[in-house]
């Protein structure tokens, strides 16, 4: 790790000026910062830790039934908070899918929305990344490219965004509020990660300095809490990114799907909501056919960028079958393993 | 640059004066307050061996700066048994061979210790072992593991309501 200033503000305003200096950079809990600093990929002269900024670890219901989640709030703090988790269920199985539990007791909302790409090129030093070295080359594309983007990806990076929490916030239209030099504003959070162009380097589109200080989740969206649920494909049972997830939420009426919501995570540089697939069955039944007719258009513009063509298969039976259980209801208790496919099943237990 | 924080590690009341600010929550203990028990596995969030208490959280103190600490509660391996006496965890672990070469186990235990105190697992098996991923054991010694909480998990409780019946 290379020697850093530390400057722990003590309100926002102070942070905001203290990340001016050219190489600073905000430090919330830390878990995705802390590493890439310590494997070279960050190398920031000046630290500015949040983590102490007065005000941002509340969850605030809002008068119309909306929520407002402090930046600092911690992961688990969010998933565990029994309005929360009864009114949005679909964001905290997403959430605590993610990571490891002593992740989540330290891993903030805000950070959440800022880590970085898993991409093993992105954090080797030796290989070329455009996304670390703006023009250096990209050694994923004809690399060990598996789990890379089949959607919105361009030749100069094909990495994804690795978060589970954005996945169902980016279908249930979440907020980000952001304050920085010139100001306060909202962002969608679909507006909040950028394609990789041919710019990969800007991974957002804050501008210098911004500081994510909340996240909105609005009242309309806890009308699909009856039936919404994260799937997340992983390569061991536990503690490991999505190969490919979805979110699929459902507002029913009687037999009929008044309204879905419907987005991926794995697949591409940011959370991928699926509009069109969402359109098709607004006024549809819930059949097999409607849900593998949305899975379809959810994946019509995907194409491999590598090796990975099996994953836009993948994605359109996680989606379907995303649908599925989002039909069947969102279960009264948190399954034991969250957002897994081995644990859909009251009583089957992944090991025998 | 230097800084002072305070913090209570298992107990004790300790002021540091940090150098420099690179210093983690794990390096602090592991070679300034000599407290070995903590373990450096991978020192990048993956394995669980560095996993402490701060503030009766879990969390991976390999990730956290220790400048980042002041005013915090520390609770590490040292500070779980009471002179002789193991802490119910430590003793369910070597009950139920949760353990093959132990360089995990300090992680596992105080990883266990902090599921226990969230109380997300009810008895199920399924949960806890979901909720013990982020301790990594080459060993494989997980069944065992499992059956540790578990055992524990009921010790506690039964300790808890036999103070509440002698209040």
């Amino acid at each position: 790790m290379n020697r850093f200033d530390y400057i722990q503000p003590a309100s926002v305003a102070e942070a905001i000026a203290a990340v001016s200096e050219p190489g600073s950079v905000y430090l919330g809990a830390g878990t995705n910062l802390l590493d890439l600093m310590k494997i070279g990929v960050s190398r920031p002269q000046r630290v500015v830790d949040i983590t102490r900024l007065p005000g941002l670890d509340r969850i605030d219901w809002l008068p119309d039934g909306g929520v407002r989640i402090g930046a600092l709030v911690r992961n688990s703090d969010l998933a565990y908070d029994e309005r929360f988790a009864k009114t949005f269920p679909v964001v905290a199985e997403a959430l605590l899918s993610g990571a490891s539990a002593q992740l989540r007791n330290a891993a903030t909302v805000g950070g959440n929305l800022m880590q970085r790409t898993r991409c093993a090129y992105f954090q080797d030093l030796g290989s070329a990344c455009n996304r670390r070295v703006p023009g250096s080359g990209c050694d994923a594309l004809g690399g060990q490219s598996r789990l890379h983007a089949v959607l919105g990806w361009s030749e100069h990076c094909i990495a994804t965004h690795p978060s589970d929490f954005c996945v169902p916030l980016v279908a249930l239209d979440a907020m980000v509020e952001v304050e920085g030099p010139r100001g306060t504003r909202e962002i969608a959070l679909d507006s909040l990660h950028a394609l990789p162009g041919s710019t990969p380097e800007q991974e957002t589109t804050l501008a210098a300095g911004e500081l994510i200080v909340a996240l909105r989740l609005p009242a309309e969206v806890a009308s699909f809490a009856d039936n919404a649920r994260y799937l997340k494909l992983r390569e061991r049972t536990s503690y490991a990114f999505a190969v490919v997830s979805a979110a699929a939420a459902l507002e029913m009426e009687g037999d009929t799907i008044r309204a879905a919501r419907i987005a991926l995570g794995g697949v591409a540089a940011k959370p991928w909501r699926a509009r069109e697939a969402e359109a098709s069955l607004a006024g549809a039944k819930p059949t097999a056919e409607a849900f593998a007719g949305a899975a379809e258009l959810a994946l019509a513009e995907a194409r491999p960028s590598g090796a990975n063509a099996f994953k836009i298969e993948l994605a359109r039976r996680i989606v379907a079958r995303a649908l599925n259980f989002a039909l069947a209801g969102t279960p009264q208790e948190m399954p034991a393993l969250p957002a897994s496919p081995f644990s859909t099943n009251p009583g089957a237990y992944h090991v025998a | 640059m230097a800084l002072s924080i305070s913090l209570s590690v298992n107990g004790q009341p300790r002021d540091v004066e940090l150098d420099d600010p690179r210093v983690t929550l794990l390096d602090l203990l592991r070679e300034r307050l000599v407290l070995a028990g903590t373990k450096k596995g991978c020192d990048r969030g993956q394995c669980g061996a560095c996993t402490v208490l701060v503030d009766g959280r879990r969390i991976n103190s390999c990730l956290v700066l220790a400048a980042s600490l002041d005013g915090a509660e520390v609770t590490t391996i040292e500070g779980l048994a009471q002179g002789e006496t193991l802490h119910p965890v430590q003793a369910a672990f070597i009950a139920h061979d949760g353990f093959q070469c132990g360089y995990c186990t300090p992680g596992q235990i105080m990883s266990a210790v902090g599921l226990i105190a969230e109380g997300h697992a009810g008895d199920d098996p399924e949960r806890i072992r979901e909720l013990m991923s982020g301790n990594i054991c080459r060993c494989a010694a997980y069944k065992g593991i499992t059956e540790a909480v578990l055992e524990a998990q009921q010790t506690l409780a039964g300790a808890d309501s036999s103070r509440r019946d002698a209040a």
